[in-house]
């Protein structure tokens, strides 16, 4: 029926014709517009109006949610339980940290018109070559999406040819991500060490501290999810996607019938990567800082529990959970902070035993309960 | 000098006892001079004259030299106004000071201290003191006094002492003092020029002697700079001999302690098949499980330690289980879910320490026998916790050895991995051996646990540190293979402690890990990769 409707058109604009995409993109704009309208139209003081804090930590959400999208891509349709997508995430972010950096200019507390502070500080003369060009927004756009890609690249090609695969690849993920975070917090390596990189003023001109570009912020972010989510699931949709589910399952099965498993892989984790590295693009300027604690492994796992939580293989059940544990740990460590690991630990236990399927598994659960008549078409794993 | 009244006792007791046995040889001997003599000798306005009397002191063989020397060197020989008798200033309470008969050693109540006059002293007199206070000891000493005597005696021989020394050779029963002995007369015919004292030298570590040997390079006789520059660079060799040998110390006594974090975690993954995220809780159980007992048995830290083994073993495979029944078990053939789960359980046993106990690190004593180090010679000395953490993983290894390879659970083990199905068609419980087996392996996270304690900081983060490191260990070593492990964590200490010095701790361990990603590439299954029917599935 529709299948075969959508197996004819454009790859990429097959998802506009998918219910659940609909649905999803409605809502998403749906809420975007409504933030928006409540932010600006409402006075201040009133009961539904949505303050410009409220506004920045919904754009944070919204960053967590397309990271959350890209690791359900790698986990829920090829089968690999990454454990290091923070890394992709984290570079994306110090990709744009150094631009923003580099828009400081001379207004850093050493006035230094071409190096940062912390590289004054650390008394280098010049700055390192890896610095060079991020003055340029283009370059520094194009480096969010590449750099993180690039590590992916690298890394999954050698981990695919030697099929390296379940939970030895999580564990070498795991390990990356680590040995990542030691090398980031090396003052040597260039990145202001410890601390990070923050005291950011302007991005493109526009001042981060004002509520205006706190908004087009939350909105950027929310259209990036839009079109992130879009990409993922014309990936899925694709022949390609069809391929990748089908490694998923039964990778030597696949090989065996032609495919070049480690190829579909390596295109579809460089992609998640990617889409990693924007989020933390966009996640950097919103909390107005990065330091190498992103790289932490506790981070990449927790990523996982999102989408383990909202249920995996769907993406839209990566973006509730998202935004559901990220609720959850806003409130939780504001009323009661040591109770939020317990909470945290607890999650993962009952969510793997008691809802492998996550929240949206329970959807569907309710769902085909209401009409009984016909059984799902598509089983997830 | 502040000296505890049973001291004071004991040294009048063996004072008297020693000068009771050296009456009966000294009676022949009438013509040597009394201590009174002796000590009124010091008492003048000219150093030199000091330093004559002091030499005269050594010379005398009198039982209470030694103390004499070592109380003028603290500034505590004085003597009193009124009779000339000379005391020891043992304790000084404001204008008060305690003091005692320097001759007999008797106690002699308070004096105030304007009654008293001090034997001044220079810092000539002060290091001729101490090389006279380690001649005396020489003379007196037990073998160990004598051999640190004789060591410190080394580039600090005063022309004075070569006569007694060369006499006290001939005499000196111990080899090793013997050897010090002559170290340090060569060095002082090396300072006079001597080009056969080299020859002595050569092959010894001891700094002393190196100071000098390099001064001797500098010589104007070219005989002597020659055959300096030669033991130099041979002892030189040696050294770089010694600190590659230290280097494998510590590099095995890391491997060490990853073989015991991993070693639990091989059987448990390896043999098993489990992930066990919370791993490196159930070592930081095994490391409070030690802090506990000693808490329990307070000024018992030995005791307290030993019983922390089977304590540690116990609670941690006690957690272990209750890990295994409440969640792995649903979880079966579901690696990446028992991963979330387990690392979950992690989070959880953290959390519960900080809240439970502190987030604080906790001390943990290292018992007496377990501090200080083997000297083996004078650039290499092994520090004995270390030792000890090395010879508890070995143990724990051949243990496990045994268990896996001569036991009826550890054939049920075997037998249960390689085909389950097969294994329960033959009457083998395999529900039970699944608990048996991650109860054993949590139970050797819990010994790991009690070894680390001793050597590094107990805290709610010590198993968050060493979960990775265990994996890649386990991994590197090929899953499934327990020689696999022991090698893969020897092997990653040693290499680790090399790059260390040239590239920083923080340095060193990226690259390891760097090193194990790329290896992984080159081997999926690891060093020891498992062949045949246990390689299935």
């Amino acid at each position: 029926m529709q299948a075969m409707d959508s197996a004819q058109r454009f790859w990429l604009t097959r998802p506009f014709f998918e219910r659940a995409t609909q649905l999803f993109l409605g809502v998403l704009l749906a809420a975007l517009t409504l933030v928006t309208v409540l932010h600006v139209m409402v006075p201040e003081g009133h009961p539904l109006y949505v303050s410009a804090f409220t506004v920045n930590l919904l754009g944070k959400y919204l960053s967590y949610a397309l990271l959350a999208v890209s690791v359900d891509l790698v986990w829920g349709y090829l089968g690999i339980l990454s454990l290091g997508h923070g890394a992709f995430f984290a570079i994306g972010g110090y990709a744009m940290g150094m631009y923003l950096m580099r828009q400081i200019g001379d207004r850093g507390t050493y006035g230094d018109p071409i190096l940062p502070d912390f590289m004054v500080f650390l008394s280098w003369d010049s700055l390192p070559w890896y610095w060079l060009g991020f003055d340029m927004a283009w370059f520094a756009f194009l480096m969010v999406l590449l750099a993180p890609g690039l590590l992916a690249l690298v890394f999954g090609f050698l981990a695919f040819r030697s099929r390296v695969t379940g939970v030895y690849l999580s564990i070498i993920t795991q390990a990356l991500t680590f040995a990542l975070m030691l090398a980031f917090f090396r003052n040597e390596m260039g990145f202001g060490g410890n601390n990070g990189l923050t005291d950011f003023r302007e991005l493109l001109g526009f001042d981060l501290r004002s509520d205006a570009t706190r908004l087009g912020l939350f909105i950027a972010t929310g259209i990036a999810l839009a079109l992130g989510y879009i990409l993922c699931r014309a990936i899925v949709t694709s022949k390609l996607g069809r391929v990748s589910v089908a490694t998923r399952d039964a990778e030597a099965r696949t090989r065996f019938l032609g495919y070049r498993v480690e190829r579909f892989q390596l295109f579809v984790f460089v992609v998640s990567a990617m889409l990693a590295g924007l989020a933390g693009a966009l996640y950097v300027p919103q909390v107005g800082i990065i330091n190498p604690s992103e790289f932490s492994p506790i981070f990449s796992i927790e990523i996982v529990l999102w989408v383990a939580l909202g249920g995996r293989a769907t993406l839209y059940g990566a973006v509730i959970g998202a935004l559901l544990v990220n609720y959850a740990k806003t409130v939780f460590t504001g009323i009661m902070p040591d109770a939020w690991l317990f909470a945290l630990g607890a999650m993962f236990v009952l969510v793997t035993v008691f809802l492998p399927k996550g929240v949206a598994g329970l959807f569907r659960y309710l769902k085909r309960k209401q009409g009984d008549d016909h059984p799902p078409k598509e089983a997830t794993a | 000098m502040r000296i505890p009244c049973y001291v004071v006792t004991t040294r009048i007791v063996t004072c008297l006892l020693i000068s009771l046995l050296s009456w009966l040889p000294m009676t022949g001997a009438a013509q040597e001079p009394d201590g009174q003599a002796l000590l009124e000798a010091l008492d003048t306005r000219s150093f030199d004259d000091k330093a004559a009397a002091i030499n005269a002191i050594i010379e005398s063989e009198q039982p209470r030299a030694d103390v004499w020397l070592q109380a003028m060197l603290d500034s505590d020989l004085q003597r009193l106004k009124d009779d000339g008798r000379f005391v020891i200033a043992l304790e000084t309470a404001g204008l008060d000071v305690t003091i005692e008969d320097a001759l007999t050693g008797e106690a002699m109540g308070e004096v105030s201290r304007r009654n008293l006059d001090r034997l001044t002293i220079n810092n000539a007199l002060r290091s001729q003191l101490r090389s006279a206070i380690s001649l005396v000891e020489l003379y007196n000493g037990d073998q160990d006094a004598r051999l640190d005597a004789a060591e410190g005696l080394i580039g600090d021989v005063e022309d004075a002492q070569v006569a007694p020394l060369t006499n006290r050779l001939d005499e000196e029963p111990s080899a090793a003092v013997r050897e010090r002995l002559n170290q340090a007369l060569a060095v002082y015919r090396l300072n006079q020029g001597d080009v056969d004292a080299i020859e002595v030298l050569a092959g010894s570590l001891n700094s002393q002697v190196r100071v000098a040997l390099n001064r001797a390079t500098q010589s104007d006789d070219p005989l002597v700079a020659d055959a300096a520059s030669a033991a130099i660079a041979d002892i030189q060799q040696n050294l770089k001999i010694n600190r590659g040998l230290e280097t494998l110390y510590f590099g095995l006594s890391l491997g060490s302690v990853l073989v015991l974090a991993a070693i639990g975690l091989a059987i448990t993954f390896g043999v098993m098949g489990v992930i066990n995220m919370a791993h490196g809780e159930l070592i930081m159980l095994g490391a409070y499980t030690t802090w506990m007992m000693q808490q329990l048995l307070p000024g018992q830290p030995g005791m307290a330690l030993i019983l922390s083994i089977p304590a540690g073993f116990m609670v941690s495979a006690l957690a272990g289980i209750a890990i295994e029944r409440g969640v792995i078990q649903f979880l079966k053939g579901r690696p990446l879910e028992t991963l979330l789960a387990t690392f979950g359980i992690s989070l959880i046993l953290q959390q519960l320490v900080r809240t439970v106990i502190s987030p604080q690190n906790r001390t943990v004593i290292t018992p007496e026998w377990m501090s200080g180090s083997l000297v083996v010679n004078d650039a290499l000395s092994l520090t004995l916790n270390r030792l000890y953490v090395l010879g508890f993983a070995l143990v724990v290894f051949a243990a496990l050895m045994l268990i896996m390879r001569r036991t009826r659970l550890g054939l049920e083990v075997r037998a249960v991995t390689q085909n389950r199905a097969m294994a329960r068609s033959m009457g083998i419980r395999a529900t039970r051996v699944d608990i048996m087996t991650f109860a054993l392996g949590s139970g050797v996270a819990g010994l790991a646990g009690v070894a680390l304690s001793q050597l590094t900081n107990v805290g709610p983060n010590l198993g968050q540190n060493y979960i990775i490191d265990s994996f890649m260990v386990v991994v590197f070593g090929g899953v499934g293979n327990l020689w696999g492990t022991l090698v893969a964590g020897m092997s990653l200490g040693v290499i680790n402690q090399v790059i260390e010095p040239w590239a920083g701790a923080v340095l060193a361990k990226i690259i390891v890990l760097v090193f194990i990603i790329l290896f992984i590439q080159k081997r999926p299954k690891g060093l020891f990769p498992q062949k045949g029917r246990a390689a299935e599935g």
